[in-house]
């Protein structure tokens, strides 16, 4: 046989252009490969710090979304009523005048413009533009996501996992995984989990469905849902009892030897001790005197009481082991309510600290803590841990988090080798981020950023009255460490006017009228109720999107938003930054095509508004605008001297430098030409204990991350939880309603704890529902390409062996899934390797009919749903009238995972319940056959 | 009918590593990009849009459950496309020569000027390997990427199959089957790498590194006992022993 002749050398592209992808919230760097001015092909881009070259499906699959028949074209004005997608195309002049004509005059009375973004990745600007309007009502989608994670992380050591940092992937032995895990930081940890296998090291996975990384743990824990907190209490009840946990690293660089006033008649009853200086104080062990816990030379004592001005001190670790080593937390007591076996728990404790402490190693590497005191080596310890929103979306949620940055702690793996360690701009103490801003000036700023950290009562965004200055009651006693915000809560408290009424929501890229909302039905009827003079209820709503999302025939006017191969954005570390355990990282998008639609970037847009209001932070003194388009303030807006969105070539006296510098006008070309990122590698000496690390502190001061060194301890007894606590307990000038004094008091405890979420109006619903996201989806957007859908078009809810039997059901059955709030019928599959009471599906594949450019028969809308009707925003009413928010009750976090169901069998219906209504597309179908090839 | 070579100079294929592969899809899209932008016809999509969406795809990922004799139910996620068999029944089927195995490095390929779509080496696959092109009319399958690992425009690390290069977890190994030296084969070596389906007598070139035992962390409890030891029973004896622990340091 004679074999063909084949060319194995054809060209590959005309050109590569590198940008950052959009897919979902990971932002790997890709290689766009060209042909003939389109886009041919898409591939990971290898220089890049976030995947290395790698690149997921959804990544893979940008090429359709790109082309998704689902882009808006043109601005759009609601010709019909709201809900019906009726719409009319329209100009971009008419657009902007509608739009101006709006949000200008609520510029004299701020809070009436409500602006929510979803997942957007340029927060630091939309916060400026919000707080430059005015409003006190802005946040992004974090509230509804992973609140607790970070906030938890913030308050106990300076940032939790993902953006705040990551395994040392290298040199970790055992890793421990809880809850979903697969929808950030996507590519990173798989790359991660590849190196721990390829080497043999143990990965541990902790939750109910064993998928994607579970399903290649070394061990698997299916424990029920929403008990981690006790599971982890229960391991540090085991590692306490038997002395297993790192007391040099408790010693000198957490709160544990800090004094705490053990005086329950003091008005500082479980404050610190402090000194005149206002810094904690310890007792020196050395001298046997109190100092502060950063003088020079302090051994602090762990075990320290100490009376001072007739109240008894004792140590935070002191009150620790108290309360832990209580047999409450002993496995055998906590074995049933985790579904964990006890002596299965004493083993991962001992696993634990086998691998911590006796595979301890030492890397040959200086370094001077901030103390004064020079260190010969690092000591490694090599255990690491990883959780997202399995653990943080419970109404226990924070608590939990706490609990798990406590045991790593304890452990003393973070931030040595082999352990947990941060990325720059973290470690960040709770003290270096801005407190809430909430006070209004009528045609003025709001005086200062949404969004922060409080301290204390002192910090919560309330009016001079008490009531909420929030429309989503953000940072109020009923949540008062709210970080993110809650937009799960925004239009039902519009719709109810609680705590008032707003004129104009205004939204960007939050598909709030399906998939990120709770009680999706209800939703749909709040955003089209009227009052009784036949208005809205919420008179005016804008949205952004670049795609028919659902949301998009609930607003009366839509500014359509471009791909994410044809816009500006930077990946900036004044916001969610990517930089890596090893260097600092910042990265943009850029126009890689230009797009062939009457569409314009969201933030450019958001510009051009500012420019029309004269808002200040946009606007010359001359009145002149500041910026003319996004990519114009990427490269000149200063937000502080020095410091702007972009790290990488500034400028200063003798040319480019990085970190602190003058704007540079060819800063984006920069990039360009670095394939669309910078890197600033963080110096040996200042690898790791980079927050007691001098070396760390003064390269971070020197890039600009802050402007003096900040060394901090880990919190692992948080103080402001205790101030609220404290007026709880009816100390201080700002008090919570008695309604809630109960609450704060039992919640906020500044130790970790474990409680039940609450189970009223649960009877019979006995069975815990959960949603997973796929590893080859994100949010809404996979449904809209071609390849993607292909992967994962349908949704069954997946139900354990056992509740399948007792339910009479079998593969392809349908059943009706009920909660006390709603009622879906859906298709049913069998999983064995599933929590025995837990039943699950895949998030965001179920679609209204009409939307996303999909036929009205595509099985995401016939048999694809939403566990989300099942969920309400609010608790079951409890005859007090008053409305409680299905949220953490610390950080108002979206409690989705407390969502308890029953399930029966069901007659096979037509399509999946309920099937609302098909939508008008805007955008008609798209085609009914693909053979994309852009190369001839 | 179509002659397989009598030997190959090399055997060039996959090693896929069970014990890390999460099932992302990662490889099936990167693959699909490709070979619908390269080699051949596109990879084409029926009714993408609709209620029955169908497309062409040279690599598809299975998750089967698996329920050990102990211990909990396990999920094996299990990447699957042409394993370049030394034995290819896919070839000796073919009534047009469209279908050969390439003696430089034994990689199966399709032809496609050649071949008539009559779809017989997809019903000689034992694996469901090769996938028909409904719009192309003619049989698709994995090229290795054919025209990535020789290809003079690519840089050379980028020299190997698109499945590779994206896989997040570096399950997927791309190398020389038949020289005993090369990492692939001491991969397979290391780890025990198994043929699929050997009592087909295809003698894939392809190998799968079987997943680790799972669930064991509870077996070798009195190795592990010790290491938990109360350091005292009562919560003051804690306090005396950490004052202990405390002169040490």
């Amino acid at each position: 046989m004679r074999q063909p002749k084949l060319n194995t050398s054809p060209p590959v592209s005309d050109e590569v252009r590198q940008t950052t992808c959009y897919m979902c919230a990971c932002r790997c760097g890709i290689n766009v490969h060209m042909k003939d001015g389109k886009v041919a092909y898409i591939e990971g881009n290898r220089d890049h710090p976030v995947n290395r070259g790698v690149l997921c499906a959804k990544g893979s699959a940008g090429i359709m979304q790109h082309n998704a028949p689902s882009r808006l074209r043109a601005p759009l004005k609601r010709v019909g009523p709201r809900g019906s997608g009726e719409f009319e195309e329209i100009s971009w002049d008419e657009a902007l005048d509608i739009a101006t004509g709006w949000l200008e005059p609520l510029r004299a009375d701020p809070e009436k413009l409500a602006f929510f973004t979803g997942r957007d990745q340029s927060q630091s600007f939309t916060s400026f533009w919000a707080q430059n309007f005015g409003t006190p009502n802005y946040a992004a989608h974090g509230g509804f996501c992973s609140v607790n994670m970070a906030a938890a992380g913030i308050y106990t050591m300076g940032g939790a996992f993902w953006e705040f940092g990551q395994p040392d992937w290298d040199r970790t032995k055992l890793f421990m995984l809880f809850g979903v895990a697969e929808d950030h930081d996507s590519n990173p940890i798989k790359i991660g989990l590849g190196k721990l296998k390829a080497r043999g090291a143990k990965v541990i996975g902790v939750n109910p469905i064993r998928t994607g990384y579970n399903a290649i743990a070394d061990e698997w824990v299916g424990m029920a849902p929403g008990t981690d907190g006790l599971f982890i209490l229960s391991l540090v009840h085991t590692l306490l009892k038997s002395g297993r946990i790192d007391l040099d690293y408790l010693a000198r660089f957490t709160n544990a030897p800090v004094l705490v006033n053990c005086d329950p008649k003091s008005p500082d009853y479980g404050l610190f001790l402090r000194d005149d200086a206002g810094k904690p104080v310890v007792m020196d062990r050395a001298a046997g005197k109190l100092a502060a816990f950063d003088q020079p030379g302090v051994r602090p004592d762990l075990n320290a009481t100490h009376r001072h001005a007739g109240v008894t001190h004792v140590t935070v670790f002191h009150k620790l082991a108290n309360r832990y080593l209580s047999n409450e937390y002993a496995p055998e007591n906590v074995a049933d309510r985790c579904g964990v076996e006890a002596n299965r728990i004493r083993m991962i404790a001992a696993e634990l600290a086998r691998v911590a402490f006796d595979e301890a190693f030492e890397l040959d590497q200086e370094w001077t803590d901030f103390r004064g005191e020079r260190h010969a080596t690092m000591t490694g310890r090599p255990v690491s841990f990883h959780a997202m929103r399995g653990i943080s979306a419970h109404a226990n949620g924070f608590q939990t988090c706490r609990a798990l940055h406590v045991l790593q702690i304890l452990l003393g793996t973070v931030e040595v080798p082999g352990g947990f360690r941060f990325k720059p701009p973290y470690p960040k103490p709770v003290e270096a981020h801005p407190t809430p801003h909430c006070v209004v000036t009528p045609n003025g700023p709001l005086n200062g950023p949404h969004l922060g950290f409080p301290r204390g009562p002192q910090d919560l965004a309330l009016k001079d009255d008490g009531t909420p200055a929030r429309i989503d009651k953000a940072f109020t006693w009923e949540n008062p460490m709210s970080a993110h915000g809650l937009m799960h809560m925004v239009i039902s408290n519009a719709h109810a006017g609680d705590p008032y009424k707003i004129d104009t929501l205004f939204m960007y890229m939050a598909n709030m009228s399906w998939n990120s909302t709770m009680n999706t039905c209800g939703v749909m009827d709040m955003l089209t109720d009227r009052d009784e003079n036949g208005d809205y209820v919420i008179p005016r709503i804008i949205y952004s999107d670049a795609y028919s999302s659902e949301m998009v025939a609930y607003a009366d006017l839509i500014l359509p938003d471009t791909t994410y191969l044809e816009r500006h954005d930077c990946i900036s570390m004044l916001d969610r930054p990517i930089c890596e355990a090893e260097a600092a990282a910042d990265a943009i998008r850029w126009p890689v095509v230009e797009p062939d639609r009457n569409v314009r970037g969201f933030q450019s847009v958001l510009v051009d508004l500012a420019n029309r209001m004269k808002l200040p932070g946009f606007t010359q003194q001359n009145g002149d605008p500041m910026y003319k388009d996004y990519a114009d303030y990427i490269v000149n807006h200063e937000r502080r001297p020095g410091i702007g969105p972009l790290a990488g070539w500034r400028m200063d006296e003798d040319g480019l430098t990085e970190g602190r510098g003058a704007p540079n006008k060819d800063q984006l070309d920069n990039y360009i030409e670095n394939g669309g990122f910078w890197v600033g590698h963080i110096p040996d000496e200042a690898q790791f204990y980079k927050p007691w690390n001098t070396a760390y502190q003064e390269w971070a001061v020197g890039l600009g991350l802050y402007d003096a060194p900040q060394p901090y301890i880990f919190q692992l007894y948080v103080e402001p939880m205790r101030r609220f606590q404290l007026a709880a307990e009816g100390h201080g000038d700002r008090q919570p309603p008695e309604h809630l004094r109960d609450r704060i008091r039992e919640k906020l405890d500044p130790l970790p704890i474990w409680y039940e979420t609450d189970q009223q109006g649960n009877d019979g619903f006995t069975v815990s529902a959960l949603t997973q996201r796929p590893m080859a989806m994100y949010h809404s957007w996979g449904t809209q390409n071609a390849w993607l859908r292909q992967l994962h078009g349908r949704n069954p809810l997946y139900v354990p062996s056992a509740l399948m039997r007792e339910a009479d059901l079998k593969d392809g059955d349908w059943a009706h899934v009920m909660s006390p709030h709603g009622k879906i019928t859906v298709p049913v599959m069998e999983m064995a390797a599933l929590n025995e009471n837990t039943v699950w599906t895949w998030n965001a594949i179920g679609k209204r009919r009409g939307a996303w450019a999909l036929e009205e028969d595509a099985p995401e809308a016939t048999k694809g749903f939403l566990l989300n009707h099942l969920i309400h925003e609010l608790l079951p009413p409890k005859g007090d009238g008053l409305r409680w928010a299905n949220s953490d009750p610390i950080t108002g976090q979206a409690a989705w995972f407390d969502l308890k169901v029953k399930i029966e069998k069901a007659d096979p219906p037509d399509a999946a319940q309920p099937d609302l209504p098909p939508l008008r597309s805007p955008v008609g179908k798209g085609p009914g056959v693909l053979a994309w090839k852009v190369g001839k | 009918m179509t002659q397989l070579p009598e030997h190959t100079e090399k055997s060039l294929g996959l090693v896929i590593d069970l014990d890390t592969c999460v099932g992302c899809h990662a490889c099936v899209v990167s693959c699909k990009g490709w070979n619908t932008e390269n080699y051949g016809a596109p990879l084409s999509d029926q009714d993408p849009y609709g209620s029955d969406p169908v497309g062409t795809f040279l690599n598809r990922v299975h998750s089967y459950e698996v329920q050990p004799a102990s211990g909990p139910a396990q999920l094996v996620h299990f990447p699957k496309s042409c394993l370049h068999c030394e034995d290819a029944p896919c070839v000796t089927v073919c009534p047009t020569g469209a279908s050969y195995k390439r003696t430089e490095d034994g990689i199966v390929l399709v032809n496609e000027s050649d071949c008539i779509g009559c779809g017989l080496c997809a019903w000689a696959c034992p694996y469901g390997a090769r996938e028909m092109d409904a719009v192309a009319g003619v049989m698709k399958k994995c090229t290795l990427c054919v025209d990535r690992i020789y290809n003079t425009n690519l840089p050379e690390e980028d020299r190997e199959p698109a499945c590779v290069r994206t896989c997040p977890a570096g399950a997927r190994h791309f190398g020389d089957l038949s020289d005993p030296g090369s990492a692939v084969s001491q991969l397979v070596a290391e780890r025990g790498g198994m043929d699929l389906m050997p009592e087909q007598g295809t003698k894939p070139v392809n190998k799968y590194l079987p997943p680790r035992p799972k669930d064991k962390i509870g077996e070798d409890i009195d190795v592990l006992a010790p290491l938990l030891e109360p350091v005292a029973e009562e919560q003051r004896g804690f306090f005396s022993w950490l004052d202990k622990a405390l002169e040490k340091l």
